[in-house]
């Protein structure tokens, strides 16, 4: 196996603007489960980890469990060491992961994603759109976001979010 | 519009796919008569009413849905995963 070097999606520096910072994550191990029918409590025995109901994370010894649609989580973090009794692909190289943190960060989603997000908890996440673009959406806090969409879509993405940013600032420039 | 997936919750309609009448969900056996092919693959409604339809549920978690609602008055009576037999 050749040794390859990982290089990130973009290689960007972090944008802050009005308080709130847009980064691009370092890249994870994500792998994709998605359980055989009637295997998703043998699939979250085999792992130690809770399976995620609808919209929630679980964490667990520095992984993540996010719900990633119908009957698939991904698990994000070290890949799983046992067989489990389910479909399960690598799927590191197929996102890219921004992060949004700050005062602004729902003021500025609220232009690209057609969901409230002005009474998320931590340990929610979301499939949903950004703009036109798939996303996964974690919530860290309130006001800190993860935004998992897919990597060949990684520049538009981040241009979207600073679009948002920036409109966002200038409109709290004008009314400080 | 909004249709509440049970799996999201509620969501705009944006993220849904309109895929046909909730017929396609009868698919008559192999040996069925060709007037029953007929009536699956072609053969409508058009109530002024309640109707079903399935959507996809593409921007989202990837389900798909039986809607039931009603053309007059635009409400959303119910909407049911496919899978595993709810609708
Ligand atoms: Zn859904």
């Amino acid at each position: 196996m050749p040794d390859l070097i990982a290089k990130p999606a973009l290689g960007h520096a972090p944008l802050t603007l009005a308080g709130t910072t847009l980064t691009e994550e370092p890249q994870a191990r994500i792998t994709a489960i998605a359980p055989f029918p009637g295997q998703t409590d043998a699939v979250a025995r085999a792992l130690g980890m809770a399976f995620p109901a609808p919209g929630q994370v679980v964490e667990s010894g520095g992984r993540s469990l996010v719900w990633a649609g119908r009957d698939i989580a991904f698990l994000i973090g070290d890949a799983p060491t046992v067989a489990l009794a389910a479909s399960v692909t690598d799927q590191s190289d197929a996102w890219v992961t921004l992060a949004l943190r700050g005062p602004q960060a729902v003021a500025a989603l609220a232009r690209l994603v057609s969901l409230d997000l002005r009474r998320v908890q931590a340990g929610q996440c979301f499939r949903t759109g950004l703009n036109h673009m798939p996303l996964v959406l974690i919530v860290e806090d309130a006001d800190r976001f993860r935004l998992m969409t897919f990597r060949s879509m990684a520049q538009t993405a981040w241009h979207e979010v600073q679009d948002a940013l920036e409109k966002v600032a200038a409109r709290a420039a004008l009314t400080a | 519009m909004r249709l509440t997936c049970p799996f999201c919750g509620p969501r705009d309609r944006r993220e849904f796919h309109y895929y046909g009448a909730a017929d396609y969900l009868n698919r008559p056996g192999p040996e069925a008569a060709a007037s029953a092919w007929d009536d699956y693959l072609h053969n409508r409604d058009n109530p002024a009413g309640v109707t079903q339809d399935l959507w996809y549920h593409e921007q989202g978690c990837a389900a798909w849905l039986k809607v039931t609602r009603n053309t007059v008055t635009h409400e959303i009576l119910a909407v049911d995963a496919v899978a595993g037999g709810a609708a």
